[in-house]
């Protein structure tokens, strides 16, 4: 499996590639639309900033080049962090900046309730998909994986929510639909359950 | 409710792994590959790497090391030690890191703490404060691995940090560390209490009862530990597994 890393000058692209190669893919990072053609799965990863890494998008093409792979030719694509972040329609992080839309919903900052939970959250964390297969099979329910953010992605249409994580009132950890999936935690640093839901996206999508 | 870490401090020397007490009297642990390995393959929540020598020579990071290092490890890391503008933070990201330490560059240099959160989000910049207390009493923030002292007062710079944009506070007592006699419980507080960003309690640990006081009646999100690990039989899971039968919620 050809797996194309998008690399738009922002991320942690190193763990990306080496844990597709441990979970048996064949990964490339590039931002080349040639490149990109020619995968059989895309991985946007990220860290960063919303309205900088859209600015980054844009000057690669990469919103069109994308578009035309995961929308219109349905290529399965995962989202990493940021890189889930940026299909929704709307990020607030510095200023408030056009997402790619694929996923109707907004991206804003937690807000700390009664139980006045730490922003950014970070560290391990449950994430409940209530036994949804594909994506998490051979993963329990509750798994914990590993989190650093301090926005979070709120899809307006509930069926968006492929699974949740309790904190600061609970909030929409994975979402998806079809062949898009966007995971809030980082897969590549989730250890085992992170590789076998890496393992789970480029052998079953 | 997020769950409390277990995050493993290896200071490094060139590629050797080093301990010290009160950032003195450094001695060899071993290979710092040979740890990595091990750690890795314990599952550990997060590791953070220090190159303690770094600033004081005035040298980079070494981004060919941490790369080699960052290969092993499938886990969240965060990387200090030389950090003086953007670039390098750039780099230490390219090379696998997921958040950079800066210590002596957010005293010298608070801006920079503003424009790694800017670029790269406020949840990849730790702020290490390291403090040592005056005769009076009084505790001063001190930089370049302990050997320069400041007139800032540590809680008011974790506020500051917090304002700049900071993710994280790593606190770190210069003069417990290494002495396994505990935690600065009172400091932490201190420092908890007045950002709303997790603080990494830091410096002293020698047993799993320094580690719960720490999270209890320290406020700490998240324990480092080094001495404990290298010279005791105590482990990070053994830590936790204490940690969650005294009702604290962590990742087993």
């Amino acid at each position: 499996m050809r797996v194309a890393i998008i690399d738009y000058g922002l991320c942690n692209v190193d763990s990306v590639f080496r844990a597709v190669e441990e979970c048996g893919g064949n990964p490339i990072i590039t931002y080349n639309e040639k490149d990109i053609k020619q995968a059989t799965h895309i991985v946007l990863p990220g860290v960063g900033v919303y309205s900088n890494a859209m600015q980054n998008m844009h000057k690669h093409h990469l919103d069109e080049i994308l578009k035309e792979q995961v929308i219109m030719r349905k290529i399965p694509f995962l989202g990493i962090c940021l890189g889930m972040q940026l299909i929704a329609s709307k990020g607030y992080e510095v200023g408030e900046t056009k997402g790619l839309g694929w996923i109707e919903g907004e991206v804003v900052r937690f807000k700390s309730g009664k139980s006045r939970e730490r922003v950014p959250h970070v560290g391990w964390n449950e994430v409940r998909h209530n036994g949804n297969a594909g994506l998490f099979e051979g993963i329990p329910d509750g798994k914990e994986f590993y989190f650093v953010h301090s926005y979070h992605f709120v899809p307006k249409d509930r069926s968006h929510i492929i699974a949740t994580t309790p904190y600061c009132g609970g909030f929409a950890s994975v979402v998806g639909r079809e062949n898009i999936i966007g995971t809030q935690f980082h897969p590549e640093k989730s250890q085992k359950a992170g590789f076998r839901l890496l393992k789970n996206f480029i052998e079953k999508y | 409710m997020s769950k409390v870490r277990i995050i493993p401090t290896l200071l490094y020397k060139e590629s050797t792994l080093v301990k010290g007490v009160s950032f003195d009297s450094w001695r060899r642990v071993g290979s710092l590959m040979q740890a990595i390995k091990v750690y890795n393959m314990r599952e550990v929540d997060e590791l953070v790497f220090l190159d303690i020598k770094a600033t004081e020579e005035g040298r980079k990071p070494d981004f060919r090391l941490v790369d080699d290092f960052a290969d092993e490890c499938f886990m969240p890391l965060s990387v200090g030690g030389g950090i003086r503008d953007i670039e390098d933070v750039r780099l230490l990201l390219e090379v696998g890191a997921d958040k950079v330490v800066v210590n002596t560059a957010a005293v010298e240099n608070p801006g920079i703490v503003k424009q790694i959160a800017n670029k790269f989000g406020s949840q990849c910049v730790v702020v290490s404060i390291d403090y040592k207390y005056k005769t009076g009493g009084e505790a001063k923030v001190v930089v370049q691995s302990g050997k320069k002292g400041t007139d800032i007062d540590p809680v008011e710079h974790a506020r500051s940090a917090e304002k700049l944009g900071a993710g994280e506070i790593m606190l770190t007592s210069v003069d417990l560390d290494g002495t396994m006699k505990g935690y600065d419980i009172q400091m932490t507080r201190k420092v908890s209490d007045a950002v709303s960003i997790p603080v990494i309690a830091s410096g002293g640990a020698g047993n799993y009862e320094h580690m719960e006081k720490a999270v209890k009646d320290g406020g700490a999100s998240a324990i480092a530990a080094a001495s404990i690990f290298h010279f005791t039989e105590q482990t990070p899971l053994e830590a936790k597994q204490y940690l969650r039968k005294k009702g604290i919620s962590v990742r087993v």
